[in-house]
This record gives C-alpha cells, structure tokens and sequence, in this order.
C-alpha cells in the first residue's frame, strides 16, 4: 500500500491518465445502468432546460437528457477509436515489416504507397473516403483506418531497418528460425514498446477526428448520439443554450487528453528519446 | 545530381499517386455521373450524347490520361449546383484560405516557441509541468468546439469581437482574430512541446556551460547563445504542421463562415457536390505536397549539412 503512494506521487500523471480512461471503459460498458434517461427519449414539454439535479446537463431541443447522452456517446467514441486504431496498427504492422525486412522493390513499392497516404491532409482524405460510403460505423471505422496506417507502417518499417542488423537476428538465423519465426518472434516483441506508445497516442487521435466526421455529418447518424453530432445538432444555440454544446465538447476534449497524457507517460517510462 | 533538382523531382511520383487515388474516388462515386450531370429525367439520347463526349464508355486507362490531361489545364470540373467552374471558384476562395493559415501560423508560432521556452527555462518545477499540462490540453481540444467556446466568451459575453464573417481593412484584422486563433492553438501546443525538448537538447551542451561560465546573463545566454540551435526543429515542425492548417481550415471556416476552401469542401459534402469535394482535396493534397517541397528545400539552405548528407547517402 505504501509502495503504491510512492508511486502516486512520484507518477501523478500516469495515475490521473489511468483513471480516467477506466472510468471512460466504465462508463462506455455500463452506459445503459449509468445513464438515468434513455438517450433517444423525445420530450417536448422539458425541451432546452439548464443544468439542474434531475437532468444533470441539462436537455436539448427536443428535451432529451444530454447527460445520458454523452454517456452514452462515449460508447461509439471509444469503439471507434479502438477498432480504428487495432486496424490499422495491424496494416501497419504487415506493411511496415514487410519492407523493413524483405528490403528491395518490396521496400520501394510500400514506401511509395505508405508515402502517397502520408501526402494527404488527413482530415481530407477521411472526408473524401467517407463521402463515398455509406455512412455508419464501418465507413467511420474503414475511413480513419485507411488515413491511419501509414505513419504505423512507417514506424515499423524505420524499426525492422534497425533491429535486423543486430546480433541476436543474425544468431536466430544462424540457428536456422524461418523468416517467419523472425519476424514474430524476435523483432516484433522489440517493437511493441514504441508500438503501444504511439497507439496510445493514435487512439485519441482518431476520437478527435471521428468527432471532426460527426460534426460534419459524416459519421455515426442521427438520432445515435455522438459528441462530434451533438455538438453541430445544437451549434445555433450557442448564446441561448451553451451547454448543449459544452458537455459533449468537454467529453470529448478529456478523452482525447487522458489517451494523450497516458501516451506521454508510457513514452517517458519506455522509451524517453522516442519522439511521434 | 544535386539534392534540390532531386527533391523537386520525387514530387512528380508524389503528384502522379495523389492523382490516381482521387480518379480512383471519382470512379467509385455513388451513383452514374452521367445521371448526375444531366438529371433524373433527361432523355437516353442526351445520356448516350454526355456520355461519348465524357468518354465513360473507354477503357479506364484512356480515362485515366483524360482525367490527367485535364487537371494538367487546371479543369476541375463544374459544380453540380451552381455550375459554376470548381477551379475558378477554389481560385477565388484560396486567397482567404492561405490568409487565415497564415494568421493562425503566425500566432502559434508566437506563443508555442514563447510556452516552449519558459517550460525548458523552468523545468522540473510546478510551471513546467502546468505548463505541460496545459500544451497537452490545447493538442486534445477539438478545433470546431474550442471555435465555438471562443466565440461564445469573446462575442456574446464580453462582446469585444464579431462572431462570424470577414471584413476589410482594420475590421478585417478584428475578423480574423478568432478564427486564426482557433486554427493555430492546436498546433501552438505541438510547437511548445518541440520547443521545450529542443531548447533542454540546447542547454544541456557544453558551449551553453561556457558561455554561463564566462559570466554571461541567463538571458543573454537563452536568447542569443541557445534559441537559435533550438530553432532548428522547430522550423521543421511549422512546416509539417501545415497539413493541420489544412485540416483545422475546414473546421474553423465552417464555424466562422469564412470564405475559403474548407467552407467550399464542407458545402460541397452537405450537398453532395462531388466535383466540388474531389477538386477541394485535390488542392488541399497538391497544396501540402508544394509546402513539404518548400520546408524541405529551405532546410537543406538552414542547415547545408542536410543536402549534403541526403546527395551522399542517395549516390
């Protein structure tokens, strides 16, 4: 018990980050027992009330309670994110190895490629796939997936470069461990440590821009809540009404903070001298 | 071959690609876009017309070189609702884009190299870390909901500023304010944080102990001996950060009604305008493709070691 204070107080960071992506796990798994109203319910008699003790964020124009709501848009946020990340990290993950340790025109062609998604404003190309989807969950998913994975690929790729000039590489292939056995074996659990850093990092990346696709009305659809949506829903509000658009705004800005902090705090405890 | 004529032309690939993923977007629009272009009750025989001169019924590689040839000309194609020129339209509206970037690059420049220096010059204690606190914040704010606060405090409650639009002259300055600080606080963070690493690198060499030990104010030191190594990745960043000008202006411009290519784009995707969206890409990939051209070629001019070492290590 002592020991775990020291290292509260010697890490505050790291704790604070942690507990607040737990309660967000929490929250996301538990949203239908945490959430007092259900976020779809429309009410027309309790339509644009201010915070109070019966709806804690208030309601909306079409009184729906936005607490529960942003409980429960806490759901596709961290859906999205995970899946988008785990997606393309495993892209990534293939491309980069690949022309990491095979080399040559392998090398060449996924550099190009990998260089070529790289060229693009992000955003932009998010936007541009998504436009051409149909939009939900998957288009939201496959859009930030395919903009992701470049940089994960180019990660890797600068790992596997230098780590297969090493002695131990050369010992495994010396004692005759396939290709295969190589690469799963005795690069990849080298790279994880920058892996989990910069998926960490990767994760509140993509909540920041899922809520960028919702706010243009390119992802999740109504009358599903996200944050990105709710906050776009009720943007014309602002000066009659600024907390329709304050709690989703905070949800999301603490999400993407904790994924932040957390990353940083793996980074300085891993690999100080990493810089993504 | 020397490194500049090397790095101009690897943008050629770069371009060809960018090309060939928005033709392949095109291609897989929803929808017939020979529909599209003549309407819901437009007669076969104008289709078949619009279609032979479109070309559609060609193999997809003479389409492709047709597609080319025609962005060679700088043809973007014509808006499905207004039906006005897309290229002529972006033309207009780059100018107030490139503005707004500019303003926002400017401010975050500013305050990101000033928070990095003080973090550095304070490290370890309870500013810096605050300080750290408070970059990683501004990198976690989401761009379209930070404008919407700032016009909340600055326009309805303290009424000091316009919420929305843009003027000329002095008020024009007064328009800007907002919108460029909402584009450049993000990347202000990003660049305090580069900031502080650096000027620690810096401080941490030898020439700076000398220079501390020949008695030299902490000041001078700071600012004469250690900012302008400090600068050297820094420059890096603002230019690479130009992409999330990018990306914020179509936020940012939609919030402010600004009237640049971001406002362009995000119309385009309310109506699904698709000429519109695939030429505001187009320009939004060949403009962060020109900026990355530049950066490069002006470090290789900061730091000659660079273009040297790329020619050496290529040859």
């Amino acid at each position: 018990m002592k020991r775990n204070l020291h290292f509260i107080r010697r890490n505050p960071a790291l704790c604070v980050s942690t507990l607040m992506i737990v309660l967000l796990a929490v929250t996301a798994l538990g949203a239908p027992l945490i959430a007092p109203f259900d976020p779809l319910a429309i009410n027309l008699t309790i339509v644009k009330q201010s915070p109070g003790p019966v709806h804690l964020f208030g309601t909306d124009t079409l009184g729906r309670d936005i607490f529960s709501r942003v409980v429960f848009g806490a759901r596709t946020s961290l859906l999205i994110g995970l899946s988008a990340t785990a997606l393309s990290l495993l892209i990534g993950l293939l491309a980069g190895m690949l022309a990491g340790y095979i080399g040559g025109a392998t090398d060449t062609c996924i550099t190009m490629i990998t260089d070529l998604f790289l060229a693009f404003p992000s955003l932009l190309l998010a936007i541009a796939i998504s436009v051409l989807l149909p939009p939900g969950l998957l288009s939201v998913t496959l859009a930030l997936c395919l903009v992701g994975w470049a940089s994960f690929a180019r990660l890797f790729r600068a790992m596997i470069i230098a780590l297969k000039e090493r002695s131990f590489v050369e010992a495994a292939s010396a004692m005759g461990c396939s290709h295969m056995r190589i690469m799963a074996r005795h690069l990849l659990p080298h790279c994880l440590p920058v892996v989990m850093i910069a998926a960490t990092i990767k994760v509140g990346g993509f909540i920041l821009a899922e809520s960028a696709l919702s706010f243009l009305g390119l992802g999740i659809q109504p009358p599903e809540p996200t944050w990105g949506a709710m906050i776009s829903l009720h943007r014309n509000y602002l000066s009659s009404a600024a907390w329709m658009i304050f709690f989703p705004g905070i949800a999301i800005a603490l999400t993407v903070f904790a994924f932040n902090m957390f990353g940083d705090c793996l980074r300085d405890k891993l690999d100080p001298n990493l810089r993504i | 071959m020397n490194f500049y004529c090397k790095r101009i032309l690897m943008t050629v690939p770069t371009l060809l690609g960018i090309s060939i993923i928005t033709f392949v977007l095109l291609q897989a629009l929803p929808g017939d876009p020979v529909q599209g272009l003549a309407g819901d009750r437009a007669d076969p025989e104008v289709l078949e017309r619009i279609r032979q001169s479109m070309g559609t019924e060609r193999p997809i590689t003479l389409q492709y070189v047709g597609y080319l040839k025609l962005l060679m000309q700088g043809e973007l194609g014509r808006s499905h609702y207004t039906n006005r020129s897309v290229s002529r339209d972006i033309a207009q509206k780059l100018p107030n884009t490139i503005i707004l970037a500019a303003a926002a690059m400017l401010f975050s420049t500013c305050f990101g190299i000033l928070l990095g220096i003080f973090m550095a010059v304070n490290r370890g204690t309870i500013w810096d870390r605050l300080a750290l606190m408070l970059s990683t914040g501004g990198i976690s704010l989401p761009v379209f909901w930070l404008g919407l606060l700032l016009i909340y405090l600055f326009s309805f409650k303290l009424q000091l500023l316009p919420p929305a639009g843009m003027g000329k002259g002095f008020s024009g300055l007064l328009f800007l304010a907002l919108p460029a600080a909402t584009l450049g606080l993000n990347s202000a963070a990003a660049l305090a944080r580069i900031t502080r690493t650096s000027m620690l690198e810096v401080l941490s060499q030898p020439y700076i102990t000398t220079a501390r030990a020949k008695g030299l104010a902490r000041r001078v030191v700071i600012f004469k001996h250690a900012f302008k190594n400090t600068l050297i990745p820094v420059v890096t960043l603002i230019g690479l950060d130009f992409g999330s000008y990018l990306n914020g202006s179509i936020l940012t411009e939609t919030i402010f009604g600004w009237d640049g290519i971001g406002r362009y784009a995000v119309e385009g995707i309310f109506q699904r305008d698709y000429p519109v969206i695939m030429g505001c890409v187009l320009t939004g990939a060949l403009l962060f493709v020109l900026v990355n051209l530049a950066v490069d070629l002006i470090y290789g001019l900061l730091d000659p070691r660079i273009a040297h070492a790329q020619t050496e290590s290529k040859a």
